[in-house]
């Protein structure tokens, strides 16, 4: 599973991303002073052409966080034991689409997911459903389907660690999960 | 798995034949009668057969400790009260065995004598003698002998337990018996899951896998060697197969989609599981020596949790074709699919007895998740069970005591039983919590 790198990972490709893009004005990686954190040295690195400079600009393109930023979230949700995609669901997954052909190369797997109130084998099948619901729309927005796979994780891994409508309508989902780009 | 040798007794002598004749009605237990009073029975520790040592303890000691394990499988069925042995009058020697005191028996109220020897063999194993009593009669009601390893004394008892069960009630035991099951730890969100087994009662606890790989629903083959189970190793949800003894792990076939819900034929040759294609979950069959798949129902439904009958010519599923969760029956081949639920809520997850008599599901409603038994017919349906999440039944090998797990509202979830009577519902204790069970069939 690549959806939480290491910290430090995502500080070494950010490095790597700002260097390759300097080209027109060399970004200077210094070390920072031995009193101050990483993190905090960040900010101060000038960015060419980028006018919001801060947090948007530790995003990296074709990440998991650039899909939930541009789409506006990586997950849709489901109504108690259906797979269909309701009108909030239609326009996530239209911005994923979009975001997808942004982002040409890469690759996502659909992730079905069920809440606690179906049995183990049924909702195994129901994320099933829900997964290629949102495959399908996908591929309806002219994505390749070389591109998209999908899960079912039934109910065995919930967003949400709760037994109310709150917590089971938050895991009634199917979360779009980069996985190479 | 060891087999444990039938053995005649040599120990009778010819007072005994002359009492085996029963005066009156033959002692009985009867396990449909619904409300009843558990038959008080003594259990008293079986004798040492002679002064020898074994490696797992002096005669003295295991008598001690066969008598621990046959009272409490006696008592977990509900239909037995093992009496305190503080009560006892008397003791038990090895003369005893064979001519008991049943005016001390009687004085405490005891209707029934289990008692026995524990005897080490030149070899390092061990015979156990295993007699039961009618204490009002004072006549005997069965007696065996079993031949094993030392280490095989626990199974020696607990076919003595069920030797006085079927003796008693008329029904095949079930004591012998493994259950293999889900153990679960952490939160829900990042729940751990490894396949464990033990016996029936608890003992020879271990786990099969570490962890490292979400498992689930695993089921045992009719030779209870290999267990069948579903795996996400490497984000690739399938059907596999884990061998007891080698511990070996083989993904079934070569599959492009989920294949899931998986179980054995009766005769152990093939396996049926759903497989979801795109969305579509249907029912295959697979068999092991060829490899060849057959595809069981089609249409756009879920059909999924497959489950032979015990002669192997049907098998019950469940399909949401008619717009919610129900049980259906076809013929092994496929054909003659019909819909036999027609209870309040959705009806899942059936598993056919092994006597072929029930049908035991869930009954999802209200809220709600029970244990339900209803004839192959879909007649006679009967709840035993109401739970936030009770579930995932399995069958004794005897078809007389359904295994499911509970789950509660905190995400905790362990072992359950309860009789097809729906009485002496009773926790099943694990290490950590606990799900999916499957409940061995009677062991060689």
């Amino acid at each position: 599973m690549t959806r939480h790198l290491p910290k430090f990972t995502l500080m070494a490709t950010l490095a790597l991303t700002l260097a390759a893009c300097g080209a027109k004005k060399k970004v200077e990686l210094e070390a920072p002073p031995a009193t101050a954190r990483p993190e905090a040295a960040q900010p101060s690195i000038p960015i060419q052409g980028d006018t919001t400079p801060g947090v948007a600009n530790s995003i990296i393109p074709g990440s998991q966080e650039d899909l939930r930023d541009k789409a506006g979230t990586d997950t849709v949700l489901f109504a108690y034991d259906s797979y269909e995609l309701d009108p909030d669901a239609r326009a996530t997954l239209t911005r994923q689409a979009a975001w997808l052909r942004a982002n040409p190369s890469v690759r996502v797997t659909l992730e079905g997911h069920c809440d606690e109130r179906g049995t183990r084998e049924y909702n195994l099948a129901l994320g099933d459903r829900r997964a290629n619901s949102a495959k399908n729309f996908l591929a309806s927005q002219g994505i390749d389907v070389a591109r998209l796979t999908t899960i079912s994780y039934g109910k065995e891994k919930p967003a949400v660690d709760g037994s109310d409508e709150a917590a089971w309508a938050q895991n009634r989902r199917a979360v779009t999960v980069v996985m190479s780009r | 798995m060891r087999s444990i040798l039938l053995a005649a007794i040599l120990l009778a002598s010819p007072a005994l034949a002359q009492t085996a004749a029963p005066l009156g009605a033959p002692l009985r237990v009867d396990i449909n009668a619904g409300l009843m009073q558990p038959m008080p029975i003594a259990v008293p520790a079986f004798a040492p057969g002679n002064g020898a040592s074994t490696e797992a303890g002096t005669t003295t000691q295991l008598g001690e400790r066969a008598a621990q394990v046959i009272a409490n499988d006696l008592k977990s069925s509900g239909l037995f009260k093992p009496i305190d042995p503080a009560a006892y009058t008397t003791t038990v020697g090895i003369d005893d065995v064979l001519k008991p005191d049943f005016p001390a028996w009687r004085t405490i109220a005891a209707q029934a004598l289990v008692t026995g020897t524990v005897t080490a063999n030149p070899d390092g194993g061990i015979t156990l003698a295993c007699y039961a009593y009618d204490v009002f009669a004072g006549s005997e009601i069965a007696r065996q002998g079993f031949v094993t390893t030392a280490a095989g004394w626990r199974r020696a008892a607990h076919k003595c337990a069920d030797l006085v069960y079927s003796r008693l009630t008329g029904e095949a035991g079930y004591f012998d018996s493994r259950i293999v099951y889900v153990s679960e730890t952490g939160p829900r969100t990042k729940r751990i899951k490894r396949l464990a087994i033990m016996d029936q009662d608890g003992a020879g606890h271990r786990f099969l896998t570490s962890g490292q790989n979400l498992v689930l629903t695993p089921r045992f083959a009719p030779g209870q060697q290999t267990i069948t189970y579903m795996s996400f190793e490497n984000n690739r949800p399938r059907v596999w197969l884990y061998t007891l003894g080698t511990g070996r792990q083989e993904a079934v076939g070569q599959f492009a989609a989920m294949t899931f819900a998986p179980r054995f034929s009766p005769d152990g040759q093939n396996l049926v599981f759903s497989m979801a294609v795109g969305g579509n979950t249907d029912i295959y069959r697979f068999n092991i020596a060829t490899r060849s798949v057959t595809r069981l129902t089609s249409g756009p439904g879920i059909d999924t949790s497959p489950s032979y009958s015990p002669d192997g010519s049907k098998i019950v599923f469940e399909s949401d074709r008619g717009g919610s969760q129900q049980v259906y029956v076809m013929n092994a081949d496929g054909s003659g699919q019909s819909r036999i639920s027609f209870g309040e809520g959705r009806s899942a997850s059936p598993v056919w007895s092994p006597r072929g008599d029930y049908i035991a599901f869930t009954r999802i409603g209200g809220g709600r998740f029970g244990i339900g038994v209803m004839r192959p017919d879909g007649s006679g349906e009967r709840l035993l069970t109401n739970g936030y999440q009770d579930e995932s039944p399995a069958w004794s090998p005897n078809g007389r005591v359904i295994l499911f797990a509970r789950g509660d509202r905190s995400g905790r979830s362990g072992l359950w039983s309860v009789d097809i009577s729906g009485l002496n519902e009773r926790r099943i204790a694990t290490p950590l919590d606990a799900s999916d069970p499957a409940w061995s069939p009677l062991l060689p």
